[in-house]
C-alpha cells in the first residue's frame, strides 16, 4: 500500500510526538503522526502530574509558542499547586496533577481537530533512505510514507528491558512491544547510545488506603494555570495524601536488596539522581529514618493511586510487604507492581542545536530518545524538532532557541554541548539568566517569535496583541513622568531623600510596593486591569538585576553569532592540543558559545578558535 | 600536531645553555641525537652527534615523558656548553630532522596552558618569573606558579558551591523534605570567604608592588636637593639639576634593585606657589603622586610644615648636610652623608610591608576579587530579608562565582546539582 506524502512525519504520539505533530502542522505543512493505536496518543505513562519547577516553566513556553501541552494539562487539572508561591516570581513554577483519562482524551480530541495533522495507525520499522538522508517512514506492513522531513520519538523504547526483582523482558513500557527493527536501521547509523534506567512505584487501589487518617494536600484556592488562554478550572479538583516509610519498611528493604533489579546487578544503565528509588534512598541516605510519600489519584474517576517516593524494582512480595508497612497503606493493594526500565538512548550531542541529526539529514529526534526524562521536557524538544522539521520541509534556516531567551533554549544547548550523564531533568538552577526567563513572561518572551515564524494561531495572536496593548499603555504611564523624592514620601512610599528623580517604574522597583501605592502619584494607573498591574509588578521587581545581566547576555548573543561553519576543519589548527581538537571534531559546536562550554575548553583555545573563524569570515545570526 | 624546539635558556655566551624540545617526535629526536638514548623520564651524558656522526659537544640530557612535562608532551631537554657555536649547532640538527621546526616565541608555554598544564594565572606568574628581576619579584612569581590562586581560588568556589546548593534545593526541590530556612549556614560560609577576599584584595596592592616596584617620593620646597639626592640614590645623572628653582616639572623616575626589592624613585617638582601655569599642573600632579607613594622622603628645615601630609614610614631629613653643621638628622645628595641610612630605613620598610603579601598579583586578578566580594556583600544583605528572596540571593551568588571564573577558570552547573545530590535525598 503507497500512503501519499507528507512534509512531516511523527514517529510516536507520546509527550514528544504529539508536540511535535502539532508543531509541525501549525506551520501549516502536512504532517502525519503514526502512532501504535490511536488511544495511545497523550498517555501519561509515569506519574500523573504537570510541570514543576523548571518543568513549569517550559509549559509555559510551549504554550507561548501556542504548543498543546498547556492547554490539555489545565483541562485535565485536578490538583493546582503555585510551587514556591511565597518565593520571587523567577522561582515560582505551576505543577498540576492530571486525570489520566482527560487528558488523553482532550489531547486526541485537539490532535482530531489540528489542520494539516493526519494520525495514521501502524509501527514504523523503518526508513525511507536515499543516501544518508531519511527521505519517509515504512510501516510494519510494508506500506510507505514518503515525507521531506522525519521526527522520531520512540521513548524508551529502543532496546527497552523491563525489571520486577530478578524477573526481566524486554518492552518499552508496561504493555507495549519494543521496536527492535526500527533499532537495527538507528544501529547502521552508528549513532553514539548509551544506556539510561528509571523506576515506577507500585500502583494502588485508591479504595484500600485509609485516607481518613492521613495528611491531606488540597491544590490552591486560586489556581495558576498554565496555558496563558485558560480562564478557569474545567475538571473536579481533588487532595492528595501524604504519608511516609519508617524504620520497618526500611528494614524491609534493606533485608531484601539482592533481589532489587538494581541491586542485584541487573541492570547496568544510570538512573536520574533525583528520582531515586526507594532502594537507592535507603542505602545511599542510611541515617534518614523516613521518607515522605505523596499519594496522587491517577483521576477523579480512576481508583488508581501513584505513590510518589517508592519507585522500585525489587519483586512483588517484597513491595506487598514494604506497602504494607507505611502508615495508611496498611491494607492497601497493589494493582501493578512497581518496575524499572532500563533503554538506550541516542547521545543527543549527535543533534544539532534544531534537533537535527548532524549525520543522517531530515531525521529530528525528540524526547526520552535524547537521554531526557518528564513528559515537560519531552513536549518541549518535541516542539523544537517540530518547528524545525517543518522549516527544512520548506528549505528554510533552522530556528536556534538562546540559553537568555527559554528554558527551551538552555535544555537543547545543554543536550547538544555537553551530552548526559543521567535522565535530564529541568532545574530553575540550570538557567543562568533565570531571572528574566520566568513562567509569568514566557509569553513576551516567545509569542512574538511564534508570530514572526507562523506557529502561533490566529486567536493566539489577537490576545497577546490585546494584552501587550494594555502593558504597554500602562508601562507608558509609569515612564511618561519623573517625581522627586518629596512627591514620592508624601505619596505614602518610603524612599532615601536622595535628590535623585524617579519614574514610576522605579518607584515600582523598590521592594514591598505595589502597584495600587503608585495611584496617588499616578491616577490614571487605576485604569488598568488585575493581570497587567501584577504583570508590571514582576517585571519591576528583578529590573536591577536584569539591567547587570544585559551586558553577560550581550556578550553570549556576540559569542552565539559566531557561527561555526559545519566542515570546519579543526584537526591541525595551530596551538590547539590534540586531545581539544578531537574534542571539538566530534561535538562540532555549532556556534562559539556552544565551543564555549565543551568540557576542558580553556578561554585560550577559545581566542585561537575565535581567531580561525575570523580567518575564515563567518556567517552571523541571530538567536531567539 | 609539531615538534618543536629552541633554546630555552638566554641568548648568547653562558655557562650552560638549555635547548628544548617537545611534542609528539621529541624522543626520536633524542635518539637522533644521542648515540644510546636516556631512559625515559630520566637523564643521563651523553655526547651528541649530527646526521653525519660528528660530535658537536658533550650534554646533560633530560627526559619527561607526557604529561608530567612542562608542556605536557613528551619532552627532551639538552643542557649543553653554553657557546654561540654549539647552540647553533645543535639547533641546526635538530632542523634537519622531519616534523621538527624552530618554536615561535612563547610557544612552549602556550602549549602548557593548551593541555592544561598551567591555567592562565598560572602563565602570568611564568610571564612574570621570567621577567623578574629582582629576588621579591622573582619569590612571588614562583608562587602564582605554583598554582596557589588556582587552589585558593578553588577553595573559595566550593564554599560557594556548598552555599549555593543550600540556596537552590530550597528553591528546585521545594516540594519536598529539604530544609526551608538555610540562611545560617549559608550566611556563615559566605562570610568565611568574604573574609578571605578582604585579606587577598588588600594583598594585592602589596603584591603589585612587587611586581612592579614601589614608589618612593622625595618631597620637598624648590631646590632643596630633591634632584641632587635622587641622583645619588640611582648612582646617575637622572633628573636635571640646576641651582635655579623649579627645575624639575616632570615627575622625574628611577627604578632600582634596593636591597631586593623593586623600587621606583619619584622626584617630584618642588611643592611652592607659583604663578607659572606650566609648573603649576607640575606641582598638582607632583602633589598627587607623592601623596600615593609607598613612602615619602621629605626634605625640609626644621621649621617647615610639610604641606603633603607625613603618614606612617615616611621620613623626614635636613637637606644639604654638606652646608649645614647640624649634620644628625641631614643628608647630602652632593657628599653621599646620610644616604646609607636612608636606603636602610626605606629597605626596612617595604620589606616589612612585603612580608605578607598577596598571592594575586594582577589589576585583573584585584577586579575579579573585588567584584566577586562585591556580589557577595550584595547577598549577605539579601539574606537577612529570608527565604522568600533567596532568588536574588541566589543570583548574587552566582555574579560572586562568575567572577571567581573569570580568575581561573570554568564552574558549571552541574558543580551545583553534584552537591545537591549528593547532601539531600531527593526525588518524591
Amino acid at each position: 500500500m503507497k500512503h501519499s506524502a507528507y512534509d512531516v512525519v511523527v514517529i510516536g504520539g507520546g509527550h514528544a510526538g504529539t508536540e511535535a505533530a502539532h508543531a509541525a502542522a501549525r506551520m501549516g505543512v502536512n504532517t502525519a503522526l503514526i502512532t501504535l493505536k490511536r488511544e495511545g496518543i497523550g498517555v501519561m505513562s509515569c506519574n500523573p502530574a504537570i510541570g514543576g519547577l523548571g518543568k513549569g516553566h517550559l509549559v509555559r513556553e510551549i504554550d507561548a509558542l501556542d504548543g498543546v501541552m498547556g492547554r490539555v494539562a489545565d483541562l485535565a487539572g485536578i490538583q493546582f499547586r503555585l510551587l514556591n508561591r511565597r518565593k520571587g516570581p523567577a522561582v515560582q513554577g505551576p505543577r498540576a496533577q492530571s486525570d489520566r483519562a482527560i487528558y488523553r482524551r482532550e489531547m486526541l480530541k485537539l490532535t482530531e481537530q489540528q489542520d494539516c495533522l493526519d494520525v495514521i495507525e501502524g509501527e514504523a520499522t523503518d526508513f525511507i533512505m536515499f543516501g544518508q538522508s531519511v527521505t519517509g517512514v515504512v510501516l510494519a506492513d510494508g506500506s510507505q510514507i514518503p515525507a521531506k522531513a522525519v521526527i522520531l520519538t520512540s521513548g524508551t523504547f529502543l532496546r527497552g528491558v523491563i525489571h520486577i526483582g530478578d524477573v526481566s523482558r524486554p518492552g518499552g513500557r508496561m504493555g507495549d512491544k519494543p521496536s527492535v527493527s526500527l533499532a537495527e536501521r538507528l544501529d547502521s547509523f552508528e549513532l553514539p547510545l548509551g544506556r539510561l534506567k528509571t523506576g515506577t512505584p507500585p500502583r494502588l487501589d485508591g479504595t484500600t488506603i485509609r485516607w481518613d487518617e492521613l495528611e491531606s494536600q488540597p491544590g490552591d484556592d486560586d489556581p495558576t494555570f498554565f496555558s496563558f488562554t485558560t480562564t478557569q478550572v474545567t475538571a473536579k479538583q481533588v487532595s492528595c495524601g501524604i504519608t511516609h516509610t519508617n524504620e520497618k519498611t526500611h528494614e524491609i528493604i534493606r533485608e531484601n536488596l539482592e533481589r532489587s533489579a538494581m541491586y542485584g546487578g541487573h541492570i547496568e544503565g544510570v538512573g536520574p539522581r533525583y528520582c531515586p528509588s526507594i532502594e537507592d534512598k535507603v542505602v545511599r541516605f542510611a541515617d534518614k529514618t523516613s521518607h515522605q510519600i505523596f499519594l496522587e489519584p491517577e483521576g477523579v474517576d480512576d481508583n488508581t493511586v501513584y505513590p510518589n517516593g517508592i519507585s522500585t524494582s525489587l519483586p512483588v512480595d517484597v513491595q506487598e510487604d514494604y506497602v504494607h508497612s507505611i502508615f495508611g497503606l496498611e491494607d492497601a493493594k497493589i494493582i501493578q507492581p512497581g518496575y524499572a526500565i532500563e533503554y538506550d538512548y541516542i547521545d543527543p550531542r549527535a543533534l544539532t542545536l534544531g534537533l537535527e541529526l548532524k549525520e543522517v539529514s531530515g531525521l529530528f529526534l525528540a524526547g526520552q530518545i535524547n537521554g531526557t526524562t518528564g513528559y515537560e521536557e519531552a513536549a518541549a524538544q518535541g516542539l523544537v524538532a517540530g518547528l524545525n522539521a517543518a522549516r527544512r520541509s520548506r528549505e528554510e534556516d533552522p530556528i536556534i532557541f538562546g540559553r537568555s531567551g527559554s528554558y527551551i533554549g538552555v535544555m537543547v544547548d545543554d543536550l547538544t554541548t555537553n551530552g548526559v550523564t543521567e535522565p535530564y531533568r529541568m532545574f530553575t538552577s540550570r538557567a543562568e539568566f533565570r531571572l528574566s526567563l520566568r513562567a509569568d513572561n514566557a509569553d513576551q518572551r516567545l509569542t512574538p517569535l511564534a508570530i514572526e515564524v507562523g506557529c502561533a494561531g490566529q486567536a493566539r495572536k489577537e490576545m497577546f496583541q490585546k494584552k501587550m496593548e494594555r502593558l504597554d499603555a500602562a508601562r507608558g504611564v509609569l515612564t511618561k513622568s519623573v517625581f522627586t523624592p518629596k512627591q514620592v514620601s508624601e505619596a505614602g512610599i518610603r524612599v532615601n531623600q536622595d535628590g535623585n528623580k524617579r519614574t514610576g517604574l522605579d518607584v515600582l522597583a523598590f521592594p514591598d510596593v505595589s502597584f495600587e501605592d503608585l495611584f496617588p502619584l499616578l491616577p490614571e494607573l487605576a485604569n488598568s486591569d488585575t493581570t497587567t498591574r501584577r504583570q508590571l509588578e514582576r517585571d519591576a521587581l528583578y529590573a536591577n538585576y536584569i539591567d547587570r545581566q544585559e551586558r553577560e547576555i550581550a556578550a553570549l548573543k556576540r559569542d552565539e553569532s559566531y557561527l561555526i561553519p559545519r566542515d570546519f576543519e579543526y584537526i591541525g589548527i595551530e596551538g590547539l592540543s590534540n586531545e581539544l581538537q578531537q574534542k571539538l571534531e566530534r561535538a562540532r559546536p555549532e556556534n562559539l558559545a556552544q565551543a564555549a562550554r565543551l568540557d576542558g575548553m580553556t578561554p585560550a583555545a577559545l581566542a585561537l578558535l575565535l581567531a580561525r573563524l575570523r580567518k575564515s569570515s563567518t556567517q552571523r545570526s541571530r538567536t531567539a | 600536531m609539531d615538534t618543536i624546539f629552541a633554546l630555552a635558556s638566554a641568548q648568547g655566551k653562558a655557562g650552560v645553555s638549555v635547548i628544548r624540545v617537545s611534542g609528539p617526535q621529541a624522543l626520536e629526536a633524542m635518539n637522533a641525537l644521542c648515540e644510546t638514548a636516556v631512559p625515559v623520564p630520566g637523564r643521563g651524558l651523553r655526547v651528541l652527534t649530527d646526521a653525519a656522526g660528528d660530535p658537536l659537544d658533550e650534554a646533560l640530557v633530560l627526559s619527561f615523558a607526557a604529561p608530567h612535562s612542562f608542556t605536557g608532551e613528551n619532552v627532551v631537554e639538552f643542557q649543553v656548553h653554553g657557546s654561540t657555536a654549539v647552540v647553533s649547532a645543535v639547533l641546526d640538527a635538530l632542523g634537519e630532522i622531519d616534523g621538527l621546526r624552530q618554536a615561535e616565541p612563547g610557544e612552549f608555554t602556550r602549549r602548557a596552558l593548551e593541555n592544561g598544564q598551567l591555567d592562565l594565572a598560572q602563565v602570568e606568574g611564568l610571564a612574570d618569573l621570567i621577567d623578574a628581576e629582582t629576588e621579591a619579584q622573582r619569590k612571588q612569581a614562583q608562587v602564582v606558579l605554583s598554582g596557589a590562586i588556582g587552589q585558593l581560588a578553588e577553595r573559595w568556589r566550593s564554599d560557594l558551591i556548598r552555599a549555593a546548593s543550600l540556596i537552590e534545593v530550597t528553591i528546585d526541590f521545594a516540594d519536598e523534605e529539604v530544609p526551608v530556612d538555610v540562611t545560617p549556614e549559608v550566611s556563615s560560609l559566605l562570610a568565611g570567604v568574604q573574609k578571605d577576599l578582604e585579606t587577598e584584595v588588600a594583598g594585592v596592592k602589596i603584591a603589585e608592588r612587587i611586581r612592579s616596584g614601589f614608589e618612593v617620593a622625595i618631597v620637598g620646597a624648590p631646590n632643596v636637593g630633591k634632584s641632587t639626592l635622587l641622583n645619588a640614590l640611582a648612582g646617575r645623572e637622572a633628573a636635571i639639576t640646576s641651582e635655579y628653582a623649579g627645575t624639575t616639572r616632570d615627575i622625574i623616575e628611577v627604578k632600582m634593585d634596593l636591597a631586593g626589592l623593586p623600587v621606583t624613585l619619584l622626584d617630584t617638582a618642588g611643592l611652592r606657589d607659583t604663578e607659572d601655569h606650566v609648573e603649576s599642573i607640575g606641582i598638582a600632579l607632583a602633589r598627587k603622586r607623592a601623596e600615593n607613594a609607598d613612602i615619602r622622603v621629605f626634605l625640609a628645615e626644621a621649621s617647615e610644615t610639610p604641606d603633603v601630609e607625613m603618614q606612617d614610614g615616611d621620613i623626614r631629613l635636613l637637606p644639604k648636610a654638606d652646608a649645614r653643621d647640624d649634620a644628625e638628622d641631614a643628608i647630602s645628595g652632593k657628599t653621599g652623608q646620610g644616604i646609607d641610612r636612608l636606603v636602610e630605613h626605606i629597605a626596612t620598610v617595604l620589606k616589612s610591608r612585603s612580608a605578607h603579601p598577596g598571592i594575586s598579583t594582577r589589576n585583573r586578578h584585584r577586579e575579579a576579587l573585588s567584584s566577586a566580594l562585591k556580589s557577595l556583600h550584595q547577598a549577605q544583605s539579601v539574606l537577612e530579608l529570608g527565604p522568600e528572596h533567596y532568588d536574588l540571593a541566589a543570583e548574587d551568588m552566582r555574579s560572586a562565582i562568575r567572577s571567581l571564573e573569570l580568575l581561573v577558570g570554568r564552574v558549571g552547573v552541574e558543580n551545583l546539582l553534584d552537591e545537591i545530590f549528593s547532601s539531600f535525598c531527593l526525588g518524591k
